[in-house]
C-alpha cells in the first residue's frame, strides 16, 4: 500500500515535470529536504501560496482601477513572477511573462486576459500539488494525517 | 592547508561565511536561507532593505557578504547596494527574476559584484565566497599600494616567503587579522599600521608567472593540469589551488588574446596618430573603420594558435628586458592590418573597444572620445560627459602605463575572469555575469597579440569599457557614429605603438618590471575600490582624470547619489594587475 502511494507520488511528480507545471527548481527544493526540514518542499509551497494570494490581489486591484497604472502593474507582476520562480511554477511564470509583455505595451485588455490565465494556472498547480503532497503523506503511512491544504 | 599561521578557527574558509540575505519574498528568503545553510554559511535573513541596513550598521563587521533582491518594496535594491558598498564596503550580490541586460548593467554599475537570476541554484550560492575573497585581496592590494613597492617586492622574493605566507587558499579570511606571525612579517616590511594588511595572498610575481608559463609550455597547453604545473614549477609554498586558479585565468586570458589577435590581424592599416584629447571624430573614425571592416578579419582568425601563442610567450620580451613574457606574439612580427572583425554589431562594439584601448595605449585620448560617442544619450552617462571622458582617459592612462611596463594585461583578464567565476551556470551570459563577462563573451576583443601593450590595454580597459558597452547593448550607437575618417587612433602599427609607449621620455611610469608585487588582484572594477592608474600617467592626461573612473560607476544612474570618491581608496589597478 505504501509502495503504491510512493510510486504514485513519484509518477505524479514526473508527470508534473513533463507537462511543464514544474521545473528544476522544484527538484532543487526536494534536494534541500533533510532531517532538519523533512517537509521543506511542502512548507515552501504553502508559503508561496499564502504570499502569492496577496500579490494576486494587488494585481487585480491595479487592473480594475482606472486609469490603469501599468508601472505599478509591472512591478506587482514582477514580484509575483519572482515568487513563482521560487517553487518552479513554470506555467505560471510563462503567463507572467506574457502579462508583462502586454503591460509594457500598456495593453489593458491583453493584461486582463492574461491575468485570468495566470490565476488559472496558479490555481491548477495548487490543486495538483495538494494531491501530490497528499500522496506523500499517504506514502508515509496509512496512519499519517491525510489532511492539509496547500496555501 | 599549508600555512604557517595558527588560525583561531580551524574550519576552512569559506565555511562560516556570514551572509545577509535581503528579499521581500518570504518563500525565497526561506529557500535561500536553507541553501546557504547547506553551504555551511552563517545566514541572517531580512525582509526589508532598511532593516538590512540597520543590521549592517549595528554590526559593522558582522557580515561578510550581502545578497539582496533588486526589487524591494521599501527601498530600491540598487540604493541598498550603494549604501552597503559605501558604508560597509561589503561585496553585494544582486538577485532578480529579471535578467534584462539593462538591469544587470545597472546592478553592476552600482557596484554589485554579481547578479544572480532567479531561480537561483545552489551551486551559484556555493561560489559567493569568491567575492569576499576577492575583496580581501583587493584590500591587500590597496595597502600594498600605499606602501613602498620595493618593500613588498623584497618580501616576495622567492623562497624567502616560503613558510610564511602567501598561501591563501582555504584560509579563513576573517581570522586573518589575528595572524600574528604574518602580521609581524609584514610589519617588518614597513607595512605600517594597516590592520588590514595581515592577509595572505598569492602574489604572482614575474618570476613566479614565468615559471608557471614555462611549466605550462613544457607540459603542453592541451595536457596541462594544476598538479603537473605545480610539480614542474617547484615552488614549495605554492598550492595546487593557487595554480589551478591561476591557470584558469591564464586560459581565459589566452583565449581573449587570441580573439584580439584575430581582430588585430584584420584591422589593416589604421595608424594611430596623435589625436587631440577631445577629438571625437577620431573616435568615430576608429569606430567606423572597425565597423566597416567587418569582413576582413575572418581570414586572420586562424593565424593565432594556442601553441603559437605559447611559443611566443616565451620568446617575447619587452624592451625592459625583464618584462614578463605573456606576450602573445613577438612584436617584430608582421603587422597585420587592424581591420576589425565584427561579424555582428556587438562584436563591432567590442572591437571598437579593443581598439580604443589599443590606441589609448598610444597615448591618445581616442578611447575617450570613443566612449563619448558610443554612449547614447539615453544613458545616464551622457549626463556626465566629464566623468565619462575622464574615465576613459583614465583607461588610457592605465593602458599606457600597463603597456610600457607590463606584459599584456593578464591580470586584467584575470580580474574579469574572477568576475566570471561566480559559479554561474546559466546559459545566458548576461544574466548572472557582470558586464565584463558579457562583454567578453559577446565581443571579440581584437588586438593583435603582437602588441603586447595593446593586449594589456584591451584587457585592462575591458573591464571599464564593459561599462560602456553594456550601456549600449545594441550596435546602433556605434553605427550611428559618423564614419569620418578621423585619425584612427587605432593601433595598427605595433612597433609604433611600442615606440610611443615605451619611450621613456613619454612616460614616467614607475619601473614596473622591478615591482614584483604582482598581486593577482582580481580587481573588481565595478567595485568602488577600483584602482586608479599611477599618478605618473599625468603625462598623458590631466591628472585629475585619473581619479575619476570610479565616479562614473556610481554617478550615472542615480542622480541623487553622492559619490564619495576617495582617490586613496583605490588601489592602483594597473600595477597590481600586471605581472612583472
Amino acid at each position: 500500500m505504501v509502495k503504491n502511494h510512493m510510486q504514485r507520488q513519484f509518477d505524479m511528480k514526473r508527470s508534473l515535470l513533463d507537462q511543464g507545471y514544474l521545473d528544476e527548481q522544484f527538484i532543487q527544493l526536494e534536494e534541500l529536504e533533510d532531517d532538519d526540514n523533512p517537509n521543506f518542499v511542502e512548507e515552501m509551497v504553502t508559503t508561496f501560496y499564502n504570499n502569492s494570494a496577496r500579490l494576486l490581489q494587488n494585481i487585480e486591484q491595479a487592473l480594475v482601477s482606472r486609469p490603469i497604472d501599468f508601472t505599478k502593474l509591472d512591478n506587482y507582476m514582477h514580484r509575483f513572477k519572482g515568487s513563482s520562480s521560487s517553487i518552479g511554477a513554470t506555467r505560471v511564470k510563462k503567463e507572467c511573462t506574457i502579462f508583462t509583455e502586454y503591460c509594457k505595451k500598456a495593453n489593458a485588455e491583453g493584461c486582463i486576459r492574461t491575468f485570468l490565465q495566470v490565476k488559472q494556472e496558479h490555481a491548477c498547480l495548487r490543486r495538483k500539488l495538494e494531491t501530490y503532497f497528499q500522496l506523500g503523506r499517504q506514502a508515509a503511512g496509512p496512519s499519517a494525517n491525510a489532511g492539509g491544504q496547500v496555501g | 592547508m599549508e600555512n604557517g599561521f595558527s588560525s583561531p578557527r580551524s574550519e576552512s574558509f569559506p565555511a562560516g561565511l556570514r551572509v545577509l540575505v535581503v528579499d521581500d519574498d518570504p518563500t525565497w528568503l526561506k529557500i535561500l536561507e536553507k541553501m546557504l545553510k547547506k553551504c555551511a554559511y552563517e545566514v541572517t535573513t531580512c525582509g526589508l532593505a532598511r532593516e538590512a541596513l540597520n543590521l549592517l550598521r549595528e554590526r559593522k563587521d558582522g557580515y561578510d557578504i550581502v545578497i539582496s533582491d533588486v526589487n524591494m518594496p521599501d527601498m530600491d535594491g540598487f540604493k541598498l547596494l550603494e549604501h552597503v558598498g559605501l558604508e560597509m564596503d561589503l561585496p553585494v550580490i544582486m538577485m532578480s527574476v529579471d535578467g534584462e541586460t539593462s538591469r544587470v548593467m545597472k546592478g553592476v554599475q552600482h557596484g554589485a559584484c554579481d547578479y544572480l537570476l532567479k531561480p537561483i541554484r545552489m551551486k551559484e550560492l556555493r561560489n559567493i565566497w569568491q567575492h569576499v575573497f576577492r575583496k580581501k585581496i583587493h584590500e591587500i592590494r590597496d595597502i600594498d599600494h600605499h606602501e613602498s613597492f620595493e618593500g613588498i617586492r623584497l618580501s616576495i622574493n622567492g623562497s624567502e616567503f616560503s613558510d610564511d605566507c602567501i598561501m591563501f587558499s582555504g584560509e579563513d579570511l576573517t581570522s586573518f587579522k589575528k595572524r600574528k606571525d604574518f602580521q609581524n612579517k609584514y610589519d617588518e616590511r614597513d607595512y605600517g599600521d594597516h590592520s588590514s594588511t595581515k592577509k595572505h595572498r598569492v602574489v604572482w610575481s614575474v618570476d613566479l608567472h614565468q615559471k608557471f608559463v614555462k611549466a605550462v609550455n613544457q607540459i603542453g597547453f592541451d595536457k596541462v593540469g594544476p598538479k603537473k604545473i605545480l610539480d614542474l614549477m617547484n615552488v614549495p609554498w605554492l598550492t595546487r589551488e593557487n595554480v589551478a586558479s591561476h591557470l584558469q585565468k591564464y586560459r581565459l586570458y589566452l583565449i581573449r588574446l587570441q580573439k584580439e589577435n584575430d581582430l588585430k590581424a584584420s584591422f589593416g592599416g589604421i595608424k594611430h596618430s596623435d589625436v587631440p584629447s577631445k577629438d571625437t571624430s577620431g573616435g568615430f573614425g576608429l569606430q567606423s573603420s572597425i565597423h566597416t571592416n567587418q569582413n576582413d578579419v575572418a581570414n586572420d582568425r586562424d593565424q593565432f594558435s594556442g601553441s603559437n601563442f605559447y611559443g611566443q610567450d616565451l620568446d617575447a620580451k619587452n624592451n625592459e628586458g625583464d618584462q614578463e613574457e605573456i606576450v602573445s606574439e613577438p612584436r617584430p612580427d608582421s603587422k597585420k592590418p587592424l581591420t576589425a572583425d565584427v561579424p555582428d554589431p556587438q562584436d563591432t562594439r567590442s572591437s571598437q573597444m579593443s581598439f580604443d584601448h589599443s590606441s589609448a595605449s598610444l597615448g591618445s585620448d581616442v578611447n575617450y572620445t570613443e566612449f563619448d560617442c558610443s554612449i547614447p544619450k539615453q544613458y545616464p552617462w551622457s549626463e556626465c560627459p566629464e566623468v565619462q571622458s575622464k574615465q576613459e582617459h583614465k583607461l588610457l592612462l592605465q593602458l599606457e602605463g600597463g603597456f610600457s611596463q607590463q606584459p599584456p594585461g593578464v591580470p586584467q583578464h584575470y580580474i574579469e575572469i574572477d568576475q566570471l567565476q561566480s559559479g554561474r551556470d546559466t546559459s545566458s551570459p548576461i544574466k548572472n555575469e557582470p558586464v565584463l563577462v558579457e562583454y567578453k563573451s559577446h565581443h571579440e576583443s581584437h588586438i593583435s597579440p603582437k602588441e603586447t601593450a595593446i593586449d594589456n590595454f584591451s584587457v585592462q580597459s575591458k573591464s571599464l569599457i564593459a561599462y560602456h558597452q553594456s550601456f549600449e547593448p545594441s550596435s546602433t550607437a556605434i553605427k550611428s557614429m559618423k564614419p569620418q575618417a578621423v585619425d584612427l587612433s587605432c593601433i595598427t602599427d605595433l612597433e609604433s605603438c611600442q615606440r610611443n609607449l615605451i619611450s621613456p621620455s613619454d612616460l614616467t611610469f614607475p619601473p614596473f618590471n622591478e615591482d614584483l608585487t604582482v598581486c593577482w588582484l582580481q580587481g573588481d572594477f565595478l567595485n568602488k575600490n577600483f584602482g586608479l592608474p599611477n599618478m605618473e600617467f599625468a603625462d598623458y592626461s590631466d591628472p585629475g582624470f585619473i581619479a575619476d573612473i570610479p565616479v562614473h560607476l556610481y554617478d550615472t544612474l542615480t542622480s541623487d547619489y553622492e559619490c564619495p570618491y576617495d582617490p586613496t581608496e583605490y588601489p592602483i589597478v594597473d600595477q597590481g594587475l600586471f605581472i612583472l
